[in-house]
């Protein structure tokens, strides 16, 4: 008996000493260093934060103000940059902007998705590797050619260009998401259907799409954050200040003589920042799949 | 009388209008489907992609329509010191910020491929630099590298001690280098963690627990499991990831605008100054079509590198 009760002992001491062992080494080796990433990682964020709600006084004083704190919080540079600059316009063109260049390349990438994926003819694996390539052409290539064939087209200075040209980035990537999603959906409901005498396009739009609505948000979602963020088109696009859109603005419109406005800046990057941030928040686990799902592919 | 009416009803619904049965017409559909999508491809992005080398080989302007002058712009390239300079500094800072990004983001998608509490909350918090317009972080960086009111001079002066004076980040060239290739990593770090984690999760715990019952080291576990299993992906994030960073533009416009004295030019940035800013079109786009063949080269060697390597730990397994 006491054989065992040692052996039992010496049985539970072990495993304690490891236990208490391999949770100091988990502090160590998990804990601490995703606590300095997360720190690092989200750092500007606060800075941002705290900088807009700050006094001048505050804003440039360290040594009588501990500048990781506000002590007196102010409205002064919100208010400033929503009645003072020209800044609701702007955020009301990024949204019309990124909203309409959404669902142009919604519309047209769940077509050509269902064509390369659902309609399969002799090539179609090379129309989508082509539509794939074209998301491999980085825009600062293509800046100035395309500069020049918005003039042509007249659309210079016009927020109609932005929602033309920003489906080029998102086509390729929503087609190949959307393929990557119609292939999951099982290909028997729409046999099902096409004997029952129904169209390709009612396939489409009865059968196929309800089934695959949660692959849309995500290529709705990812779109409308690239275009919100989209900088150099806009930048090389939009003339005139009333049509910026917030990104441009922001660098262009605010950055203005030598002393810089602290306040208003990171203000305005803080709302301007805010949309994507809060939509996101909304639908986390659609992004993760999305960016995932498209690095899979 | 029922008799005769039957098949004509019959008649009708094996007969649907002509627009129907078009664009029930398989080959028609196909059409119209691609339509839209390869439209906007080639109108918004071949087009230009051509146009822009055809104005790589002339003199074109603003407002000014060019002649062809042949390799006359890259020949001018050829010997300006500035364009030279942005050549070295796009290959530096693509290569500092690859490395430093996916060592850092291969890191964190280990940590983050571990069990503990809250784990979708962190995961989530850990992809918004990457959500947030880059413009606006960069402004946030920009502040955090005032030469006056900068946090981490504040940090390292006033709390810490370490040094005397503030840290002149953006001020002269190699700081101004560094400080942006920081903020690059920053800002990449989250894409690379999330998808290489999306990588380490489809790695079956099976080929770990083989592993530890044969005695490997945890080590060994990363080098001779997680590290191959994960060459196809980590090969796909790698090369996007070098295309970006070479091609990048907005990070360095908003920080410095390529100063101090020019140092900190991308090819796109300077492409910008030239045709854009500076109106001469012809010359920018000589800049940019000569940022092609480094993309090509790098894409290739990522590419292939990586599943070369793969490929030959296969072998070497077998």
């Amino acid at each position: 008996m006491t054989d065992v009760a040692a052996q039992s002992n010496v049985a539970s001491a072990t495993p304690d000493t490891m236990a208490w062992d391999s949770r100091a080494r988990r502090v160590v080796m998990i804990y601490l260093p995703l606590a300095c990433f997360i720190l690092i990682l989200l750092f500007p964020f606060y800075w941002m934060a705290i900088t807009s709600f700050k006094p001048n006084a505050e804003l440039l004083n360290y040594k009588e103000h501990n500048p990781f704190w506000i002590t007196s919080p102010t409205l002064a540079h919100v208010k400033h940059l929503l009645f003072d600059t020209a800044y609701p316009r702007w955020l009301k063109t990024t949204m019309l902007v990124a909203i309409g260049s959404t669902f142009l390349s919604l519309f047209a990438s769940t077509l050509a998705a269902y064509a390369i994926e659902r309609l399969r003819f002799r090539g179609s694996p090379y129309v989508g590797l082509g539509i794939y390539l074209a998301y491999l052409v980085p825009p600062s290539i293509l800046f100035i050619p395309l500069a020049t064939v918005i003039v042509q087209f007249g659309l210079f200075d016009s927020p109609l260009a932005l929602i033309l040209v920003y489906p080029t980035f998102l086509v390729p990537f929503c087609t190949w998401l959307l393929i990557g999603y119609f292939k999951s959906i099982p290909y028997e409901l729409e046999e099902c259907a096409l004997v029952d005498g129904a169209a390709r396009l009612q396939i489409l739009w009865r059968i196929t799409l309800p089934l695959a609505v949660p692959g849309l948000i995500s290529a709705g979602i990812f779109s409308f954050t690239l275009s919100w963020n989209e900088f150099i088109y806009a930048l090389a696009f939009i003339q005139s200040g009333a049509n910026k859109t917030v990104p441009v603005a922001i660098l262009t419109e605010l950055v203005t003589g030598d002393v810089y406005q602290w306040g208003a800046l990171m203000a305005g990057s803080l709302l301007g920042s805010l949309p994507v941030a809060l939509f996101y928040s909304l639908f986390v686990d659609y992004y993760v799949s999305s960016l995932t799902g498209a690095v899979k592919e | 009388m029922s008799v005769t009416t039957l098949p004509s009803r019959g008649a009708t619904l094996r007969q649907p209008g002509w627009l129907a049965r078009l664009f029930d017409y398989k080959p028609f559909l196909i059409v119209m489907c691609l339509a839209p999508a390869i439209g906007l491809l080639l109108v918004f992005l071949t087009y230009p992609l051509g146009l822009g080398i055809w104005l790589a080989f002339t003199d074109t302007t603003i407002g000014q329509r060019g002649i062809y002058i042949g390799l006359e712009n890259f020949q001018y390239l050829l010997k300006d010191p500035l364009w030279w300079n942005a050549v070295f500094y796009s290959i530096f800072y693509t290569a500092v910020a690859t490395f430093g990004k996916f060592a850092l983001g291969f890191w964190l998608a280990l940590l983050l491929n571990n069990h503990f509490p809250f784990k979708s909350l962190i995961r989530a918090i850990v992809l918004l630099p990457w959500i947030v317009p880059t413009v606006l972080s960069a402004l946030a960086f920009w502040w955090i590298y005032d030469p006056q009111f900068s946090i981490i001079s504040y940090l390292l002066v006033d709390v810490l001690h370490l040094r005397d004076s503030n840290v002149d980040f953006l001020g002269s060239p190699w700081p101004a280098r560094f400080s942006l290739i920081a903020a690059n990593i920053w800002r990449g770090i989250p894409f690379v963690a999330i998808s290489l984690l999306a990588g380490l999760q489809t790695i079956s715990p099976s080929l770990y627990e083989a592993a530890m019952l044969d005695g490997a080291t945890s080590w060994q576990r990363f080098r001779y499991i997680t590290f191959p299993m994960m060459m196809p992906i980590l090969a796909i994030v790698m090369t996007f990831s070098i295309i970006f960073t070479f091609t990048d533009f907005q990070l360095v416009y908003a920080i410095t605008r390529g100063g101090p004295v020019n140092s900190t030019h991308l090819l796109a940035t300077l492409a910008f100054q030239r045709g854009i800013a500076g109106g001469e079109l012809g010359e920018g786009a000589a800049i940019a079509v000569s940022m092609i063949p480094f993309l090509v080269f790098a894409t290739l060697f990522s590419y292939f590198g990586l599943a070369r390597r793969k490929w030959q730990q296969g072998e070497a397994n077998d």
